[in-house]
This record gives C-alpha cells, structure tokens and sequence, in this order.
C-alpha cells in the first residue's frame, strides 16, 4: 500500500510535468536551488567540524529550529497550493491508517524540499566526523529531526484543511496571510538590528531556548552528548520524542475526523429585498455593472487582496523614508496607489470566468460594461487617492508642491483606468478561482499576466509624461506653481484618456467577446 | 446555402464549426417554428451545447447562419439577444451575489426599469421557489437551485424564444415540473422553447417536436410521433445511434 501511494505520487508528478513544460523548468530551477542550498549547507557542517562544541550546538539548533518552524508555516501560508496527495481525497478508499500514514510520510520525503531536508540534517554528522559515536548520535537525531518536520507540516495542513472548508475562513485567512509577507523587510530588518546589537550572546541564548523547545530539542542532543552533559541531552531526547508522538497522533486524528465529516457549507444570507448597491447605483446596464463590480471588491478575495496593500504602502514608505532619512519619499505614495489602483481592473473579466457569458449573452453594449467596471474602482479609490496624497503631503510638510502631486497621482488614476480598460478587453489569462490561496497560480498565468501588467505600465508611463514632466520641472527649478499646471493637464488629459480608452475597449469588446469567453470556458476546463 | 425561412422563431442554415480537426457541428440546418416546444436530444458530445452556443451568439460558427425571427444574429446581435432568453450548461454565474441580485442584474442588463427589474424578479422567485433562499449567496447553493436561478436570469427580460441547455439538470421533481408549467404557458402564449436533455422520457412528455444529433449532424428532426414512430422516443434514439450493449454485464458483478 505504501510502495502504491508512492507510486501514486510519481506519477503525478510526472504528469504535472508532462503536461506543462514550464512545471518542469519550474521543478529544474527549485532543484538546483535546493542542490546549491544544500552544497552551502554541507561545506558548513564540515566547517563546523573544526569550531568549538557550542559554535556546533549554536549553529545545529538555530538552523534545524528554523527548519522545522519553516514546514510548520508552510502549510498556513500557502494553503491549498499542493493538492497533490491530499488525504481529502484518498477516504473513499479502504485504506488502512497505519499505511496511509507511513505512505503520506514517506511521499513527503521524496521531492525537492523533502530530500533537501533529510540529505541537509543527515549532513550534521560531518561536523562530527572526528567522534564516530557521536555522529551515529547526529544521524538518528537527523533522521527524528526530518521526521518532525513533516508530520509536523502534514498536522498543520490537515488542521488548516479543515478549517479551510468553511469557505469565509479560508477567504479571510487567504487574504490576512499577504499582511505580515508585505510587512516582511521591515521585519526582518529590525529582527537583524536587535541580533547585531546582541551580538554572538544573543544567538548562543537564542540556541538555549530553542533547545528546550519541540523545535530545537532534538538538533541540540549530539552537541551534549558530546560536552558530556547526559542528563540535558536525555531531556532533549524526551522532548523530542514526546512531541513526534504528540503531532503524529495528532495527525491521525484529524486525519480520522477529516474521513468521517464530509465537507459542507452553511451560509445565513441577508432578507429577500436586501439589493446592496444595486439600489445605490442608477439602474441601466453600466449601473448595473458597477453596482456589481463594487460588490465583487468586497466579497470576492482576489479582489480585497488587492486592497489590502493600500494601507500597507503608506507604512512601507513611511518606514523606508524614516530608515533613509529623507522624508520626501513619503509623497510618493498617493502615484503609487493610483498606479496601484487603476490597473487593478486588468484581469476583470479573466477574474469573471465565464460568468461573463452573462455579459454577451443579455447583449450589453461594450462600452457599457468598460464604465462600470471603471465606475465601481473609481467610486472608492478616487477618494483613497486624494486622502493618502493630502496626507502625505502634511507628513513631509510639502503643501507648496501638493498641487502638483494630485495632479499626478489624479492623472496617474484616470488615465490608467483607460488603460485597464483596453488591455482588459484585449487579453484574458489564467487566474486563480475565487477561492483559491493567492499563491496557487494556475499554469501559463506567470508569463502572460506578467506581460500584460508591463505593457500596461508601460504604456501609462507614457501616456502620464506631461504632467509629471511638469511635475519633475517644478521641483528641479525650485517652482511649485508649476503644479498648479500639472492639476491641470493631468486631470483633464487623464479624463481624456480615460473616456477613449472605454470607447476603444468597449469597441474592442464588442468585437472579440466571443472569442473572449472561448478563451476563458478552455482556461475554466483545464484549470 | 438554402435560403433561411424569416417566418420560424429559429432558422439555422449550413452552421459549422471545427474545434482543432475534430468537427462539432457539421453543416446543419434546423427550423423551430414559432411556439413549439422544440427538444435538441443527442449523447454526450453530439454537438448539442456547440450548436446552442452558436444560436445564442456566445460561440463564433466557422460558417452558416442564425436568424432568429428573421434576425441574424451574427450581423445584428444586439438586436437578436434582447429577444433571447440563455441558460448555457457549463457557464458560471456571478456566484458571489444573492440568488436576487443575480437575477436583478441580468435584468438591468437587458435595460429594464428598475421598477419592472422589482416586479419580475419577486415574480421570478416565487415561480421557481427561491423566495427562501433569495439572499444567499449564489456560491452555497446547491447545482439545482443555481439551475433555477440561471433559468430565472434568462427568463427576467421576457424574451420571445428560450434557449436552455440542459434545464432539469440536478433539479428536484417539484421543481422541475413548476418549470415544465412555466414553460407550457409561455409556449401557449406563442413563445418558443429550445431545450437540449438527455432525458428522452422528458423530451417525449413535454416537448411537441424534436431533432436528434450525433456527431453534429442532425439525424432525425420533426414533430415527436414522426421521429419516434410506433416506438417509444427512447427505442427510437437508441435506434438512431445505436452503441446499445447486449448482455446483463461481467459475471463477477453478479451478486447471487
């Protein structure tokens, strides 16, 4: 059964490959990341074999306590990213749990960051080449170590999978994971800061807790043993130990509740009567789209994803200006949201799957439904864009050159929208479904999506040349009141745009939809 | 090309579509006369959902003609999708709106009035029974009450000819049979229906003419009695063809 679920997993793994050349470039490139990750861990173990016990202890612990939270975390972050072997669905099968468990453990030993892991920890023994007996020692540890990592991550991932089936949470969560990723340098430079100032103490300390901790313990055992302290290194084992057993028991029984509780929904829904914005906007088609549209921005997650930045790009800014030390950097916020923002709409109609037969099918004009579109982003992020620029202004203290600024981010806005709304109407590329985890990118969505988003910032780098011409003037010759020009020409150029890229997209719209909807009913098959 | 007929609700003429070098609908001509309940039946892969798709202007034909009601719909399409009403199999709705808003939507689509949008859709919700479930998003319904919403999308603007792939799909007896009711009054007021099923028994009760397809190409097509002769539709289906297996199965999937 064991050898079977093996097999099993192979061979979809050669699919997956077979089936998308760039999976294999993708597995290739992972694979010689992986390799170069382990050669420099390997050249370092045997390094260490020289240092003292507790440079040894120090290093081993902090590396395998890191290793082991890193499959933990995995599991959370990028839920739903691997369904490869997924337990869900194997219950229908008459597996026993015994074999079932050895297999899924097994199976998580082969691929790259299995492999990688066991051949890294198993290479502890090197810094012990000089007392056999102890790297015997670091080899069982190696092994126990590589174990916890995956039954660990395996355990999490079964908790996460049944929370994830209740589809709010897994909506929310998918969107709250992106917050401390986009907070990650800052964070990780402070974390840095503190350890320097901390110096070499700070990490020996660090290694002491970890050690008395299920992530540490384990990697801590060879380095006691061989400073002789026996009565710590068996509490290690004993922790160890405790804790594999712990989150393998763990493990089976969620995998036994996950068997026996089928996945269902529930939902309470508002009264008959409750219209939503479809009452607040004007009731014709492009109304209509708008009305639904801006009831996708907040129900549909790959849409909050998108706004969930725009709180965080102040914060980022204002803690690069302060670490630079220029606070004029801060005004650089209210174009980057509106960049942001107005090619936000881009992948519109890829993100309605084909839903969007609605669209052709009740013969709605093409201009129309660019209008709403463009109507309901507009409705919130006009505002979002002129507070953030306001007040960054007041925050660098630069209200001479606020003209100018809302002049650009204002131009930046408008005409993007016209942009979105062409290069939305010419291409449709894969894109995740609506429930899925912002990491699990469908197959061929990287390099199409990518090249549209360039082309498209490319084209309203462009197109926004005169108004941060005028803007760049001002500031180079010292002369806000050029600002006041740059409002001008940004607001009015922008809406000028604006109006002829939804002409031209509707126009494009109305001519290719078909061919459009095509497009996206073989994406929806296959994804 | 045969010349179209202006007087049927539907008159398709030499439509054609080759999907890589397999070819889904084979150059086929079917008239729908003006209120008839007009069943499309065919196994899986016939070219059913192909040629629906064509006739309601969501799929480009690689030849041929759609006229519906003497509009071309590849010429004029605007004109030929406000008098028709589409439930596509396969195609998602906007899931993230309440089964009310989803219908409200299709409506404003189509131009309504917000006033008439509000009177319809009550209607609407009451017909197929979804007065309970109306604000609940469209993403946890089951597939049959999403089968009665989108039946209820296409139904909002009151078009003149209905083009429903796969109606009963999933959907309870009761409801299937307020659908039949619904469709047979809007027939008896001369609209007319095209329903694609795999359910011969159903096509045999509810519908008055029909046309088999395989291999998109039509077979057989007339009023029920002239398709099925002195058989029933099923038999005389089967017939038509043919792939029926002789035998009561594998011996070892005999229990006793």
């Amino acid at each position: 059964m064991v050898t079977h679920l093996l097999k099993l997993r192979l061979l979809l793994l050669k699919n997956s490959l077979l089936r998308n050349p760039w999976r294999l470039v993708a597995v290739a490139l992972g694979g010689f990341y992986g390799l170069g990750l382990l050669g420099l861990t390997v050249v370092g173990l045997v390094a260490l074999s020289g240092a003292s016990i507790d440079v040894t202890r120090t290093v081993v612990v902090l590396g395998g306590s890191a290793t082991v939270l890193g499959w933990v975390l995995i599991p959370i972050i990028a839920a739903g990213t691997d369904q490869t072997l997924d337990p869900a669905r194997l219950v229908t099968y008459p597996i026993p749990l015994p074999h079932l468990l050895t297999g899924l453990t097994v199976c998580g030993l082969i691929g790259i960051p299995g492999s990688v892991t066991l051949l890294g920890a198993v290479a502890t023994m090197a810094s012990w080449w000089r007392h056999p007996l102890i790297a015997v020692i670091a080899g069982v540890c190696a092994v126990a170590g590589t174990l916890t990592c995956i039954i660990g991550s395996r355990m999490v991932a079964a908790l996460t999978a049944g929370l994830a089936r209740r589809r709010r949470y897994r909506e929310v969560s998918s969107t709250i994971i992106l917050v401390p990723l986009m907070l990650l340098v800052p964070i990780i430079a402070s974390v840095s800061n503190e350890l320097q100032y901390a110096n070499g103490d700070g990490f020996t300390r660090l290694a002491n807790m970890f050690s008395w901790t299920p992530l540490g313990a384990i990697w801590a055992v060879p380095a006691d043993v061989a400073g002789g302290d026996f009565a710590r290194a068996g509490a290690e084992v004993l922790i160890a130990v405790v804790t594999l057993a712990v989150i393998t028991l763990t493990w089976k029984h969620l995998l036994v509740v996950a068997s026996a509780t089928p996945a269902h929904t529930a939902s309470r829904g508002v009264s008959q009567g409750k219209l939503g914005f479809f009452r607040l906007f004007p009731a014709s088609p492009s109304g209509a789209i708008a009305a639904r549209s801006l009831t996708y921005w907040l129900r549909d997650p790959r849409y909050t994803r998108q706004l969930i930045v725009v709180p965080l790009l102040p914060v980022l800014f204002f803690y690069f200006s302060s670490t630079v030390g220029a606070p004029g950097i801060i005004v650089a916020t209210g174009p980057f949201v509106a960049v942001l923002l107005s090619l936000s709409i881009i992948a519109d109609i890829s993100y309605d799957h084909t839903a969007f037969a609605t669209h052709i099918a009740s013969g709605v004009s093409g201009a129309a439904d660019r209008a709403g579109r463009v109507a309901a982003v507009a409705s919130f992020s006009v505002p979002v864009v002129i507070a953030l620029t306001v007040a960054s202004a007041g925050v660098a203290d630069a209200w001479r050159w606020l003209p100018g600024l809302l002049g650009l981010s204002l131009g930046i806005l408008f005409t993007g929208f016209g942009v979105s709304s062409v290069s939305s109407a010419k291409l449709v590329f894969p894109v995740p479904a609506a429930g899925d985890s912002p990491f699990a990118s469908p197959p061929g969505s990287g390099f199409l999506s990518g090249l549209t988003t360039f082309a498209s910032w490319g084209v309203l780098a462009v197109l926004v040349v005169p108004e941060l011409a005028l803007v760049v003037a001002g500031a180079v010759v010292g002369l806000p009141e050029l600002g006041y020009a740059a409002l001008i020409v940004g607001v009015t150029l922008g809406a000028l745009f604006m109006l002829a890229g939804i002409r031209q997209g509707g126009a494009l719209l109305e001519s290719r939809a078909p061919e459009l909807l095509a497009q996206l009913q073989r994406q929806h098959g296959s994804a | 090309m045969p010349i179209p007929d202006t007087q049927s609700a539907l008159s398709v003429r030499g439509l054609h579509k080759r999907f890589g070098d397999r070819t889904a609908v084979n150059r086929i001509n079917l008239d729908i006369p003006v209120g008839s309940l007009y069943g499309l039946v065919g196994p899986n892969g016939a070219g059913k959902t192909t040629t629906l798709s064509m006739v309601t202007g969501l799929l480009r034909p690689d030849a041929g003609t759609v006229h519906i009601h003497g509009i071309n719909v590849w010429e004029r399409p605007i004109e030929a999708k406000k008098i028709v009403g589409v439930l596509s199999d396969g195609i998602k709705l906007f899931d993230r709106l309440t089964g009310e808003q989803v219908i409200t939507y299709a409506g404003l689509l189509s131009g309504l009035t917000r006033a008439t949008v509000v009177e319809r859709v009550r209607d609407l919700l009451h017909l197929l029974d979804l007065e309970r479930e109306a604000g609940t998003l469209v993403v946890d319904y089951s597939a049959g009450m999403t089968k009665k919403v989108a039946l209820a999308c296409a139904l909002v603007h009151a078009p003149r000819i209905l083009v429903l792939d796969e109606p009963f799909e999933s959907v309870d007896p009761v409801s299937a049979a307020n659908i039949r009711d619904i469709l047979h009054g809007y027939v008896a007021s001369g609209g007319t229906v095209i329903v694609s099923s795999h359910s011969m028994d159903l096509v045999q009760r509810m519908c008055d003419r029909v046309a088999v397809i395989m291999d998109g190409c039509v077979l057989a097509a007339g009023t029920i009695d002239e398709v099925r002769g002195d058989a029933t539709l099923e038999n005389a289906f089967v017939r038509l063809v043919g792939g029926r297996r002789q035998g009561v199965g594998p011996a070892w999937l005999r229990i006793c």
